[in-house]
């Protein structure tokens, strides 16, 4: 839900590549810390689905276990697209493959940035569809806060304090060449 | 891939094939590729176009195409209403621009129709504020059966360019031919018609592709072989002596299959006749790909409510 950028905006760093290294494994050992290895990450398209890939090999290299990882996509079960409201250009529509069927089991839902909450609504929505899981638990590398639903993540890797104008940038090697957390200020 | 993906459908119709551009005939298959997906879930409804109606308008009959349409709205959440001309006022001598503006009384946000008459959802479209999906006029247009039958191909062979595609049967009947040598066309393929000179289209010049008076060297090479039915209700007079001698000369039968690629798959949109232009031992043979097209149906059908949802507001407001 990141907002077009109509001003020039500074960026500022506020993660570098080992620190985010750092930050996904420590993310890593909280979810063994709490569920153990056996649960199903599922990355949110797009950035949550290089995170749940590098979360599921920290899980890996800590136990020696493959970690069941799927994707998902929520275009379908988003509040923001349809005949409804104008929008010229519908989102482009990607997979969603779930490894295993998800009843009874504790699924991780993984993505880049937790803003308003409203994509954690639609993906859990659609989680829904494919069946009943024991639970469902949310990681996400940056919070930076301005929740407009009652949602909250339990795994959390930056928690950022941000105003509505600023811009949170999460980049990733896999989409975007590189990795990084920045924030963009008008200038 | 041989053609860019478009970013957004540019009318807020699909009427016709001729009226889309490589491009977005290539976001509908791509779009219908993820959409694919629902109908394998334990739930196969996505709430995508929910509080959104669609009205089904078939003034001429349908089954497969009335159903896919159904099958797609409801995956989609949308809310449907079928018109059916033999149960609604059209049979009471009301006019379709009449019938048209009534159902806009009731705000529907799609109107899908089939109809008798070539160009009728074209002008459908001029006067509503709905978007209008073309489901078959007369022998005009059937875009969204070029499309199913276009991503068909796809599955087997990934790209449609230099595609070597027989299109065989009652040809100057059947928007079926019609869209599918638009759409063919657009993204590089090589079309053959094969009919009997009384059932080529007049226009066959023009259309792009190359006609055959016979079966046999149509085939020969062809990667793809479509069959269509003899449409003894849009004739006025019969252009051929017998079913039987049609059969004889025009029929697919396991052998003339052999003439075409090894790798040649046979489609047919359907209802097949069997034994005229069809032999069942093709129909069911392991090359057939006729129930796969039923099932991309509804994946393409679902691809271009959800595409034209995006774009209607905007589009609707220019005229």
């Amino acid at each position: 839900m990141v907002k077009p950028q109509s001003e020039p905006v500074a960026l500022q760093a506020v993660l570098d590549e080992a620190g985010m290294a750092r930050t996904v494994a420590r993310m890593a050992a909280e979810i063994l810390d709490r569920d153990g290895d056996d649960v199903m990450l599922v990355g949110i398209h797009t950035r949550g689905v290089p995170l749940a890939a590098r979360l599921a090999s920290a899980l890996k290299e800590a136990t020696g276990h493959e970690v069941a990882v799927g994707r998902i996509d929520i275009t379908l079960y988003r509040d923001d697209v349809g005949p409804w409201r104008p929008a010229h250009q519908q989102p482009v529509l990607k997979k969603t493959v779930l490894p295993k069927p998800i009843d009874d089991r504790i699924i991780y839902l993984v993505d880049d940035v937790l803003f308003t909450g409203r994509t954690i609504r639609a993906a859990l929505d659609s989680l829904i569809d494919y069946g009943r899981p024991k639970a469902v638990r949310l990681v996400v590398l940056v919070d930076r806060g301005h929740r407009e639903l009652p949602i909250a993540a339990d795994v959390v890797g930056r928690s950022l304090e941000t105003t509505l104008q600023e811009d949170v940038q999460v980049r990733l090697k896999e989409t975007d060449g590189v990795d990084g957390i920045w924030i963009g200020r008008e200038v | 891939m041989a053609v860019e993906s478009a970013a957004a459908l540019s009318g807020k119709d699909v009427v016709g094939i001729s009226h889309l551009s490589p491009g977005e005939i290539q976001l509908i298959l791509d779009t219908a590729e993820e959409l694919l997906e629902v109908a394998k879930r334990p739930i196969k409804k996505v709430p995508a176009l929910r509080g959104s109606t669609v009205v089904n308008l078939f003034m001429e009959a349908s089954t497969r195409t009335r159903f896919s349409f159904e099958v797609a709205e409801k995956r989609l959440s949308a809310d449907t209403l079928n018109f059916a001309a033999s149960s609604s006022s059209v049979s009471k001598g009301e006019t379709l621009f009449d019938t048209a503006r009534n159902l806009m009384a009731m705000a529907p946000d799609f109107i899908v129709i089939r109809h008798p008459h070539s160009g009728a959802p074209h002008r459908l479209a001029k006067v509503v504020p709905a978007s209008i999906i073309n489901a078959g006029d007369g022998i005009n247009e059937h875009p969204t059966q070029a499309l199913l039958d276009a991503f068909t191909m796809r599955q087997t062979f990934a790209d449609l360019e230099g595609l070597k595609v027989v299109i065989a049967g009652d040809i100057r009947h059947s928007r079926v031919a019609r869209s599918n040598a638009f759409l063919l066309d657009k993204m590089g393929a090589e079309v053959r018609f094969v009919a009997p000179a009384s059932l080529q289209p007049v226009d066959v010049e023009e259309l792009g592709v190359i006609p055959f008076l016979r079966l046999e060297p149509a085939l020969e090479g062809a990667d793809v072989v479509m069959m269509l039915r003899i449409q003894l209700e849009r004739q006025k007079r019969v252009n051929f002596p017998s079913m039987r001698e049609y059969f004889d000369f025009f029929a697919l039968t396991p052998e003339r299959l052999d003439l075409a690629a090894g790798h040649a798959i046979v489609m047919h949109p359907g209802p097949m006749n069997r034994g005229v232009e069809i032999d069942s031992g093709v129909a069911d043979g392991p090359r057939s790909v006729i129930l796969d097209q039923v099932t991309n149906g509804v994946a393409i059908r679902m691809a271009i409510l959800y595409l034209l949802a995006g774009g209607r507001s905007e589009a609707a407001s220019d005229s």
